[in-house]
């Protein structure tokens, strides 16, 4: 994941972007064949361990998701985690600092 | 006469410049492609009028061009039945194709004439390419009279009989669609019950 | 998959627009385009390009091959290593091949020669998949984001690097195949378009500019990284003609010709595309 995150105002903005495939279950392959569904289900992400946003994703969301955020609060230097969970049961996690 | 003598020489060299430059072009298109799918390197082998059009740039003058509109107007193969009119409904479909003769294609698959790719032609698509004018109204516009029938199958068949280094692809000719498949088209531009002469 | 995005798109236009519909002239043919233009701005920061940059300056810095080296040492045209500004400067000639490459088959050379990488294992499966990702795609989204924001300067210094601009300019020109297709069928004009994909004009400096400075690229309705290497084999398909040889003469020949053409430009890249 790529994650940016900068402040002003108060106001926190974090911008994030997810590999990953996000199949919804209905394309076929080159040879016609379902390809299975594989999406990330939920994303959470932290500001200092405080949860900020909680998301569900599902079959809507395009490949490689970009999530655009604001939250109250936050300065330059503080952490913030985001992670996602998918139908597979994969988790990822990353976090970066905001500038 | 120096002068000449100078002028004859840089031509000569020139010429000889540019075969090279020929040569090394031809064998670089044999060494660089490669056969896939229904796509042969035949493909890469022009015809008179290729050539002229690559030569000219599209631009081609003289008395070579009304030679070959000739002949590409005599390679036109009109309907027996004489009738020119099909489906409209099919013909939109076959305007909204956009496959078929690439070597993703398989022999046989769905061709149509992509014909939304270069040109406007029903009022309720917006997706249409602008390489090409817009057939919007073509048939209230300019009348569907048996002549100009006549003219829109034989400029689908071959637009090079009409106009020799149009971008429009010979789709009769080149064997892409059928007769009945054309048919169709000039009912979805001339038809007065197409949506593209309808009110 | 591209009719879904199409249609997406439609919707975002209307919402942006909230225009009546109907059956207008020119008007909203313009709207559309600038409908469009403005969801790509939207997206300015969304490129997952990055994504594939990262991936490709990861491979670049791995240990492969027979040879287990890493990319390194391989010379793109400004040194060994050098891999700031080295796509601003390609295709051109090389001494230790003697020929004029492109980023693509410069980045072949070095596999071969730096890392012991059979050519036919590399250039076997160029182009990614949904399942299967190119290497080769990753590592020329790393090294084109490094010339990012540099001006073009193609040299055509040498003969070679000149007479591979006039091969290029006259497969440009070629008109072949069932379809009388060339490049300029498409690609000579102003201001036209395939179906709502406009056309640049690459015969013009403007054209070359605002088209070579693009690619390679994003192309959201593949989900994949896509390089000028494929974007040529692409349009070679739909002109119906046979598959060009992938990192060929033929390809960098063309290549140069139009690069050359947008010298002067700032390079943009990697872009992100429909």
């Amino acid at each position: 994941m790529r994650i940016r995150a900068s402040v002003r105002d108060g106001v926190t903005e974090a911008k994030v972007l997810m590999q990953h495939p996000m199949e919804t279950g209905l394309r076929k392959d080159e040879s016609g064949a379902l390809v299975p569904a594989w999406f990330i289900t939920e994303v959470t992400a932290t500001h200092q361990e405080r949860v900020v946003l909680r998301a569900q994703f599902g079959t809507s969301i395009s490949a490689n998701p970009y999530l655009a955020f604001h939250f109250h609060g936050g300065k330059p230097g503080d952490r913030i985690v985001v992670s996602w969970v998918d139908t597979k049961g994969d988790r990822r996690s990353d976090e970066a600092t905001i500038a | 006469m120096l002068a000449a003598t100078a002028c004859a020489a840089f031509a000569t060299h020139a010429d000889a410049a540019d075969s090279a430059l020929d040569a090394r072009f031809r064998q670089m298109l044999l060494d660089d492609f490669r056969a896939r799918g229904v796509a042969g390197m035949d493909r890469l082998d022009q015809d008179d009028v290729q050539k002229l059009c690559t030569d000219t740039r599209d631009r081609p003058r003289g008395a070579a061009v009304q030679a070959l509109l000739k002949h590409q107007q005599e390679l036109i193969r009109w309907p027996e039945d004489g009738r020119f009119l099909g489906d409209w409904r099919a013909g939109e479909k076959l305007a909204q194709e956009g496959r078929g003769m690439t070597w993703a294609d398989r022999p046989g698959g769905p061709t149509g004439g992509s014909c939304y790719g270069c040109h406007r032609i029903s009022p309720a698509e917006i997706s249409f390419g602008t390489i090409g004018p817009s057939l919007l109204h073509l048939g209230r516009d300019r009348g569907s009279s048996p002549q100009m029938q006549r003219y829109v199958y034989g400029h689908i068949y071959n637009a090079k009989a009409y106009n020799l280094c149009s971008y429009m692809p010979r789709f009769g000719t080149s064997g892409a669609l059928t007769e009945q498949q054309i048919k169709d088209l000039v009912a979805l531009l001339l038809d007065t019950d197409s949506p593209v002469n309808r009110p | 998959m591209r009719r879904a995005f199409l249609h997406a798109v439609g919707i975002v236009l209307a919402v942006i627009l909230a225009k009546p519909a109907g059956a207008g002239g020119d008007e909203d043919v313009q709207d559309t385009s600038a409908g469009i233009e403005r969801y790509r701005q939207m997206l300015g920061e969304a490129n997952p390009a990055e994504l594939d940059e990262a991936r490709g300056e990861q491979i670049w810095k791995t240990a492969a091959g027979p040879a287990q080296a890493t990319l390194e040492r391989c010379d793109l045209g400004l040194g060994p290593g050098v891999v700031k500004g080295a796509y601003a400067q390609l295709p051109r000639l090389f001494a230790d091949t003697a020929r004029v490459q492109d980023l693509e088959s410069r980045l072949i050379t070095c596999m071969m020669k730096l890392q012991g990488i059979a050519q036919a294992d590399i250039v076997a499966k160029p182009f990614s998949t949904s399942t299967v990702r190119s290497d080769i795609e990753a590592l020329v989204a790393y090294v084109t984001a490094q010339s990012r924001g540099m001006p073009m300067h193609v040299p055509l210094d040498e003969p070679q690097e000149r007479q591979a601009y006039s091969l290029g300019e006259r497969l440009f020109f070629y008109r072949a195949g069932p379809y009388d297709f060339s490049c300029a069928s498409c690609h000579s004009q102003d201001g036209r378009r395939i179906r709502l994909q406009e056309l640049p004009n690459l015969t013009t400096k403007a054209g070359a500019r605002h088209a070579y400075t693009t690619w390679p690229a994003y192309r959201v309705s593949q989900g994949l990284f896509r390089s000028f290497q494929w974007r040529l084999n692409d349009c070679f398909r739909q002109q119906r003609f046979p598959e060009p040889v992938y990192g060929s003469d033929a390809t960098i020949a063309l290549t140069l010709f139009i690069a050359a053409n947008a010298n002067g430009a700032i390079y943009n890249g990697p872009g992100i595309k429909r």
